[in-house]
Parts: C-alpha cells; structure tokens; sequence
C-alpha cells in the first residue's frame, strides 16, 4: 500500500524536498499558529471585558 | 401561537454565540480526521506523477489553499450583501471573521504556487493571469482589513467593507475561468464533475485535504466570531450575563 520504499525516499521526495516541504512547513505553522492565535485574542478580550464590566459595577454601586 | 423552529433566532448574536461555541469542537475534529486521512493517501498511499514527478504533491494542499481563498471570499461577499440589505448585526462579524483566514489561504496558494512554479516551470512568479488575478484576490483580502480597521465606528466600516467586497466579487470568476479565457501558463483545472484528469488515490487525497481545510476555516472562523460578537454586544444583558458566568 504505501508507495515509498524508505523513510530517507520519503523525505528526499524524489529530488522536489525541498519543494514540497517548503509547500506543507509554512501551511502547518500558519494552521497552527492561526488558531493560537485567534484563541489567545479571545483570552485576553475575555479578561478585559470582565475587568470593565466590575468597573462599571464598582462606580453604579457607589 | 405554536412554538415553531425560526431559523432568523440563529441571526441573533446570543443565539449564535452558544451554537458557534458547541460547533467549534466539531469542526476542529473533524478537520483532523480529514486532514489525517488527505495525508496518508496524498504522501504515503498515491503513486508518483508521470510528469511531474513527486514535485506534484504540493497540489494537496495548493488545490484546496486555493479553492478556500476563493470560496471564503464569496462567503464574504454574501454575508456583505446581507448586511447592506437587511442591515443584520451578524453580517458585519462574519467579514470581520472570515477575512485573516482567506488571506492565508490567498498566501498559502501564492506561496506552495511559487514553490511548484519554481521546479515545474523554472520561476518562482510569473505575470500569468491566474496568479496575478490570485494575487489580486490578496490584496482584495488585505484591502479590506485595512479599510475596515481604519474605521472606528463598526457600522460604518461593515458598510464601507461590505462595498468593497461587492465590487471585489468580480475578481472570483475572473481567477476561476482565467485558464480557460486565457492561454495562460498555469494548466487547466484537473478536477471536474464529469471526468478528472488523475489517478483515484490522488483524487481522493486532494478531496479529503480540501474537506480538511473547509471545516479548519469554519473552526476558525467561528472561534474569531465568537471574540468580536463579546466585543461589539459588550454592552447587551446577554454579554453581560455571558462574563458573569464565565468568573463563576
């Protein structure tokens, strides 16, 4: 079933390694990094909300 | 009055902002399950190209970066059109949502396009239509980061954005038939619905792998939908509320 002979074929990708693992690299480390991302700005818009939020009740309360 | 299914409640952001936050999970497995299927038959399972050599395996991902940038971009541009027309809170969040991941997969497809080009073609970039119309779709993307980001009023900027999105919408069709209007130097479409040019497993691959970035994007998305709903309802009870309950 699988079409390669060695791991060391695999990598080597028939002369294109470079080409195709330059291609599938920046496309992991962008669909990584991406959604840390986006989860970390909804972390910290989060905690600043709730900071204005108990803000805005400390100064209706007094 | 019967309690009947309305599907405009799931316009409302409180509606919407529970929903997206059980979907995500989803979505996100599902997009590994695909992609972990798309990358044993592409890189294990397929046999090598006859022309191309193993060079061709970079369309796993090319083909379906590619289709995103474009799908997404009309994903937009209807959610604009909805928003100028009916004036809806959600349209405006779903551009701002959906723009930074269609222009990563407008740079992924550039990107893995110049890395094929480069062996396949001898050049990384040519002025051919396809990629100058892909490139333009970028600049579309990025267009419209920028000129909402520059306005502080948020309606102001969906309306403004949602135009641009209008007007850029003609760019979709002109990158999708540019091999076919032009003799360009990029080849024609290998898939279509009739008969497809490739050898099964390849197919297959490329099919799951684009599955794979189709629900990363909705994953993606929705978890950025999600910050900016908080963000421009932060005045409403239901975010209120929201925030309340996250503390407890």
């Amino acid at each position: 079933m699988i079409y390669w002979n060695s791991f060391a074929d695999f990598l080597a990708m028939g002369g294109y390694g470079f080409y195709v693992w330059g291609s599938f690299g920046v496309t992991v480390l962008i669909m990584a990094l991406e959604p840390i991302t986006a989860a970390r700005t909804q972390k910290l818009t989060i905690a600043r909300l709730k900071r204005q939020l108990r803000a805005e009740n400390r100064n209706t309360a007094e | 009055m019967t309690d009947r299914f309305n599907l405009y409640r799931y316009a409302s952001p409180a509606t919407f902002y529970p929903l997206a936050g059980r979907m995500i999970p989803y979505f996100a497995a599902l997009s590994v399950l695909f992609g972990l299927a798309g990358l044993y038959l592409g890189m294990l399972v397929a046999p090598t190209d006859f022309q191309q050599g193993e060079g061709y395996r970079i369309i796993f991902i090319h083909v379906p970066a590619s289709w995103m940038s474009m799908f997404i971009y009309l994903v937009m541009a209807f959610w604009a059109a909805i928003g100028l027309a009916f004036n809806t809170r959600l349209s405006g969040m779903m551009t701002q949502a959906l723009a930074p991941t269609g222009a990563l997969m407008a740079f992924l497809s550039l990107w893995t396009g110049a890395l094929w080009g480069k062996p396949m073609w001898g050049a990384w970039w040519v002025w051919d239509a396809r990629l100058t119309s892909e490139l333009i779709l970028l600049f579309l993307y990025i267009g419209f980061m920028a000129l909402t980001a520059a306005i502080d009023d948020p309606k102001r900027a969906d309306k403004a954005g949602g135009l641009l999105l209008l007007v850029g919408v003609v760019n979709v069709p002109i990158i999708y038939f540019s091999v076919k209007w032009w003799n360009t130097l990029h080849q024609g479409s290998s898939v279509n619905l009739t008969k497809s040019s490739m050898a099964q497993t390849m197919l297959w691959g490329m099919l799951l792998m684009a599955l794979c970035f189709w629900m990363y994007a909705i994953a993606v998305a929705l978890l950025r939908a999600r910050t900016i709903m908080l963000e421009r309802e932060r005045h409403t009870d239901w975010v209120k509320a929201e925030l309340a309950g996250v503390e407890r």
